[in-house]
């Protein structure tokens, strides 16, 4: 999970921070449309806490949860930049919902050309709302979007392919199915 | 008045033993932006061309705004393109000998507007494009993304009811087909103009308001398109 590193590379700007500020910060830059509950943001500094990567100030005189500012630690510093300096494993999407999809409903003698006409039609929906937030919003925004809409293209041009390849696709199913038919 | 102000209805084309359409039908709303897209060969071009009144259909009948197109003879069709119509296509086919904002003038030109009047309606639109600089520019010196704004000034400086496009950024690197998109649909937003976009980019579909596909000849329309 990427929220707990998040927090520590907010508090990582140098400030003790009131975990208020910190969900604030989160959801300004991160949230991407999700905000950060409280009680998770709260949940998380306490276990950074537990953990030695961060640690409470004073409690200050008032009421709420929110009366102690947090500061990072040098453990919890170090966490961050490693973590900054690590590449992300580029895992191949497909063995995901998409593929596993295709292949069961052809399995089940289902609508599997359907199913992926359905998809594309999804996946045009969300790539139309981030063309519109392009060109409406601010160039942090474009950035955002632009992630989101070169991983949504990514996925429609396997659609087309898987689209035009169905019928061979269908074949391959169909004979692991009798070879296992055969064998029980 | 309906809905659409464009409509194939069932509309088959042949090129010699090549079925290029075989039953389309597809309905374009005022003001829509619709992208048509599909596989390479599928004919998407051909369809197109049909409802923009280029070819004429073998079969089936093509309307805009009440009127039926295939079945005009040429003289009108050609009017009516010419009036009514803007073209944008992969390669702005400018002519390379003459400025930018002679280019943007010529179909006021054609249509014989008074040469002053023609020039002052076309030099805003360089303008609004971001060209202004470019204006005296021979077209044939215009970078590939220049040279497709000067093309889309020149389809809507007539102020076309439908704009057509097939594969406007396809010879385009991904940012500058982005400069165009944007400038073509806020254009086309504060015109009111109807676009019709043949793209096989989806990331240049998501422009449009809906989309159809064309399969083997037929157009498909999507769920989502069913929704909106
Ligand atoms: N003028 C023509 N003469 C002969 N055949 C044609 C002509 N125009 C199109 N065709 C054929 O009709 C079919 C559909 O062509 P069309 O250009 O409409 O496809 P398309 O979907 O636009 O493809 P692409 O994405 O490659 O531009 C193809 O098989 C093509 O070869
Ligand atoms: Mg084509």
């Amino acid at each position: 999970m990427t929220v707990p590193l998040t927090l520590l590379g907010l508090l990582a700007r140098g400030q003790p921070t009131h975990g208020y500020d910190l969900k604030r910060d989160y959801d300004s830059h991160f949230a991407n449309g999700k905000p950060l509950p409280y009680g998770q943001v709260y949940s998380t500094l306490g276990r950074l806490a537990r953990d030695g990567k961060v640690v409470g100030g004073e409690a200050e005189p008032g009421d709420g949860p929110d009366r102690k500012r947090y500061a990072i630690t040098d453990l919890g510093r170090s966490e961050v930049m490693g973590w900054l300096s690590q590449t992300v494993e580029p895992e191949p999407h497909l063995q995901t919902v998409l593929f596993s999809k295709v292949v069961l409903a052809l399995m089940l003698g289902e609508d599997a050309a359907g199913y992926l006409d359905a998809q594309r039609a999804a996946h045009l929906r969300r790539m139309r709302e981030l063309t519109e937030i392009k060109r409406t919003g601010q160039t942090v925004d474009a950035l955002l979007a632009d992630y989101g809409l070169f991983h949504l293209e990514a996925d429609l041009r396997w659609i087309e392919l898987t689209s035009a390849r169905l019928t061979a696709l269908a074949q391959v199913v169909s004979d692991d199915q009798k070879q296992l038919g055969e064998r029980q | 008045m309906s809905e659409f102000i464009l409509e194939a209805r069932d509309v088959h084309r042949a090129f010699g033993q090549t079925q290029a359409l075989r039953g389309a039908s597809v309905a374009v709303r005022r003001g829509e932006i619709l992208s048509i897209m599909g596989p390479s060969g599928s004919g998407k071009s051909t369809l197109l061309h049909c409802l923009a009144g280029i070819y004429t259909p073998n079969q089936g009948e093509v309307w805009f705004d009440g009127t039926r197109v295939d079945t005009l003879g040429e003289t009108k069709r050609t009017e009516l393109r010419r009036d009514a119509f803007g073209f944008v296509f992969q390669f702005g086919q400018l002519v390379p000998e003459l400025t930018a904002l002679d280019n943007v003038a010529l179909p006021l030109l054609l249509a014989k507007q008074p040469r002053r009047q023609a020039y002052a309606q076309a030099a805003p639109w360089l303008e609004r494009l971001g060209l202004e600089e470019h204006g005296d520019h021979r077209s044939g010196e215009l970078s590939g993304g220049q040279a497709q704004r000067v093309a889309l000034a020149r389809a809507l400086v007539h102020k076309p009811r439908v704009l057509f496009a097939d594969e406007p950024t396809g010879a385009l690197d991904t940012l500058t087909g982005e400069t165009v998109m944007n400038l073509l649909v806020t254009a086309a937003r504060e015109e009111g103009t109807t676009v019709v976009l043949v793209t096989h980019d989806v990331r240049v579909a998501a422009y449009a308001d809906r989309e159809v596909v064309v399969r083997d000849g037929r157009a498909v329309t999507t769920p989502s398109s069913a929704v909106a």
